[in-house]
């Protein structure tokens, strides 16, 4: 179609101009146009080196293609399609545009085949995106977003310090295995790690991606989290410590989401239980743990972006996404409803639905290869995710009990993207052949068979047995408008505090340690005044250092004056 | 809100169905463990149904323990700032205090209509 040397993000930093200068349905249609065009055209493009520089002595490879990063680059045009069509209706200049630069940084990002073109994309997404969530426009999503940025800039910042070291230690750009050998490779480990919401710098994430705007969290979950994997499988695949770090990521949050009370909140700690399957992924390495990983993150951006999409329409109609304060929205929202549904099955690894077939692959390849503890985690959390986001999002959005809110389906484009994001939701879940076609390796998985199933499907439905057990019972945790502690207390609350305190008592010691030396000084100077004065003479009494200084100035000026005139 | 359309789970009746339909399709699951053979990975697959014992015994200690740690990490919702209080003035509620009563009404008649 067009020079196979230009990189796919291109357009879409095109696109941004583009939606900066037009405005109305042109602005609609030139920006669906994007997507599907940059994304047809990638379709076309084979495997290998499309574009290098150089740069000073380093050989710079902006626009790579590989299975892998080909993968990526398809799911992010998806995405962005599904997106912009999500948010056709936002009339907000500032949300199109960002939107545009940060899929299109994105996309650089996988395309990077050496670290410095990678660290200009990492910092590029962080920017991009921090306007998505002050476009909410309120002083929490203000203070959400400097926490998110400087996270952000963080994790970008120890990306290229890691670089350099990576660049001295081996004398190359190029981003390929890195391992954990080494500074730099401890570093840009780090660095992935802060984007990719490993456990206790996970916060950014659901702190931020709540305070959103309604269409904003719905791009948010596509992208960032989801570099961060793609850079992982390309720089650290079998790195023991990942499946740890994975297992835990899987656990941990399901416990949060099931006391949160913001909806999309939920979905921030669910996002980070689904990101922590493809790290276990990625950290067993084999060729079917990696293709799970993969695969998963391909269906994650499509379900994970169906249930914000779903929660997206909620807060747009209704203005509110407490559990606390919805319920009974089925009854005017039915669309919205089913495609929920339809998300939250995906999610849960219902067979027939994609979470399923890519899900079912980390999982095997975890037992397959000895990690039987991990494994458990794994299976723990699986019932897990259907608990708090495959029926507690439904649930509590739109049946629970009725609250009174009579509020309509969402506008057409927000009903559609949402029907396109389930069909295929669907369609991976009944043939996941097209999926595995485009895999990173041939493994000749099958998912459908009698084990899996059956296995599934009895941990699911006994996981909802359990739901509504502990609901009859009266035990289930009510939906409670409160605020929960995580790690960012530690510098939302913990840190502030003492610092203030910290401070409080320095500027008190430092108040009284004057006072103390202002007090002796003076009292010197009464003392020395009363030595010199003796009889209270003209020449010993008292003159301010002023005076001196003066007389001084009109000595030297003297000097000079005769100098001169000499 | 007598008027009010009536809605599918508006009636007791249909979320028993539901209910119902849930624990049949959890019974039929059990049975097929019995009946399927499957391949085993694990030794604690070789337990009779592992994978239901474990997704709901699973889920209630998940429940449990997420109970628990509210004690400790729960705070006011205005914890860390003040909260906006959403704009009612674009959306249609409705009153449905009185359904409630008539809820709870009803499901009493149902429980009694059960135990008869």
């Amino acid at each position: 179609m067009w020079m196979l040397e230009l990189p796919p993000f291109v357009l879409f930093l095109i696109g941004g101009l583009i939606a900066a200068t037009t405005r109305g349905k042109l602005r609609g249609a030139l920006m669906v146009a994007i997507p599907v065009i940059s994304g047809l055209h990638l379709w076309t493009v084979p495997e290998g080196i499309h574009l290098q520089l150089m740069f000073l002595d380093y050989q710079l490879v902006p626009y790579r293609a590989d299975k892998l990063s080909l993968m990526f680059g398809y799911i992010f045009h998806i995405a962005a399609f599904i997106a912009i069509v999500y948010s056709l209706h936002v009339k907000d200049t500032v949300q199109q545009v960002a939107a545009m630069l940060y899929a299109g940084s994105a996309i650089g990002a996988v395309f990077a085949g050496d670290l410095l073109t990678l660290f200009v994309f990492w910092e590029l997404l962080a920017f991009t995106s921090v306007f998505l969530i002050w476009a909410r426009r309120t002083p929490a999503a203000y203070s959400a977003g400097m926490r998110y940025l400087i996270m952000q800039v963080l994790s970008g910042v120890i990306l290229l310090v890691g670089a350099l070291f990576y660049i001295a230690e081996t004398g190359s750009v190029a981003f390929d295995f890195i391992g954990l050998e080494g500074i730099a490779g401890w570093l840009i480990f780090i660095a992935f790690g802060i984007k990719c919401a490993f456990p206790f710098a996970h916060t950014w994430l659901t702190d931020a991606y709540p305070e959103a705007t309604p269409t904003g969290t719905v791009i948010l979950s596509a992208f960032t989290t989801k570099v961060a994997v793609y850079a992982l499988a390309r720089g650290y695949p079998g790195t023991d410590l990942l499946v740890y770090i994975g297992a835990a990521m899987t656990c941990f949050p399901i416990f949060f989401a099931v006391i949160e009370n913001d909806l999309r909140r939920v979905l921030a700690y669910s996002l980070i239980n689904q990101v922590g399957f493809m790290v276990v992924g990625i950290g067993i390495g084999t060729a079917l743990a990696l293709n799970g990983a993969v695969s998963h993150a391909f269906n994650d951006v499509i379900f994970k972006g169906l249930l914000f999409m779903s929660m997206g329409a909620v807060l747009h109609m209704t203005g509110r996404i407490n559990g606390s304060d919805l319920g009974g929205l089925y009854k005017t929202m039915p669309k919205t409803t089913i495609l929920c549904i339809v998300g939250a099955a995906s999610i849960s690894a219902f067979p027939l639905f994609s979470g399923f077939v890519s899900k079912s692959m980390v999982m095997s390849a975890a037992i397959e290869n000895g990690h039987d503890w991990v494994w458990l985690m794994l299976l723990f959390a699986s019932a897990g995710v259907f608990h708090h986001a495959g029926i507690k999002i439904p649930y509590f959005a739109f049946f629970a009990h009725d609250s009174g809110i009579r509020a309509n389906d969402p506008p057409n484009n927000m009903v559609l993207a949402m029907f396109i994001a389930a069909c295929l939701c669907i369609g991976i879940g009944i043939y996941p052949a097209a999926l595995y076609s485009l895999l990173p390796y041939d493994t000749g998985y099958n998912p459908y068979d009698a084990t899996h199933v059956l296995a599934q499907t009895q941990l699911l439905l006994f996981s909802a047995l359990a739901f509504v057990w502990l609901n009859l019972k009266g035990m289930y945790p009510p939906e409670l408008r409160s605020t929960h502690l995580d790690v960012d207390w530690v510098y939302r609350r913990l840190v502030p505090n003492a610092l203030q305190r910290m401070f409080a008592v320095i500027w008190k010691v430092d108040g009284s340690v004057r006072q103390a030396v202002l007090g002796k000084l003076d009292q010197c100077q009464q003392f020395f005044a009363r030595q010199l004065k003796g009889g209270g003479s003209f020449i010993s009494s008292a003159y301010p250092s002023g005076n001196m200084v003066l007389w001084v100035a009109v000595i030297l000026a003297a000097y000079l004056f005769i100098g001169f005139v000499k | 809100m007598d008027n009010e359309k009536q809605y599918l789970f508006d009636k007791p009746k249909n979320i028993q169905r539901i209910l119902y339909l849930l624990y049949a399709c959890c019974a039929l699951l059990v049975v097929l463990d019995f009946v399927i053979h499957r391949h085993v990975y694990h030794s604690w697959e070789n337990l009779p149904i592992f994978y239901p014992i474990y997704g709901f015994i699973g889920c209630v200690i998940l429940v449990l323990i997420a109970s628990w740690m509210r004690t400790f990490l729960m705070r006011p919702e205005d914890y860390y700032g003040p909260v906006e209080e959403p704009d009612n003035s674009k959306i249609k509620i409705v009153d449905v205090s009185h359904d409630h009563a008539k809820e709870a009404n009803n499901n009493n008649i149902g429980d009694r209509n059960v135990d008869a």
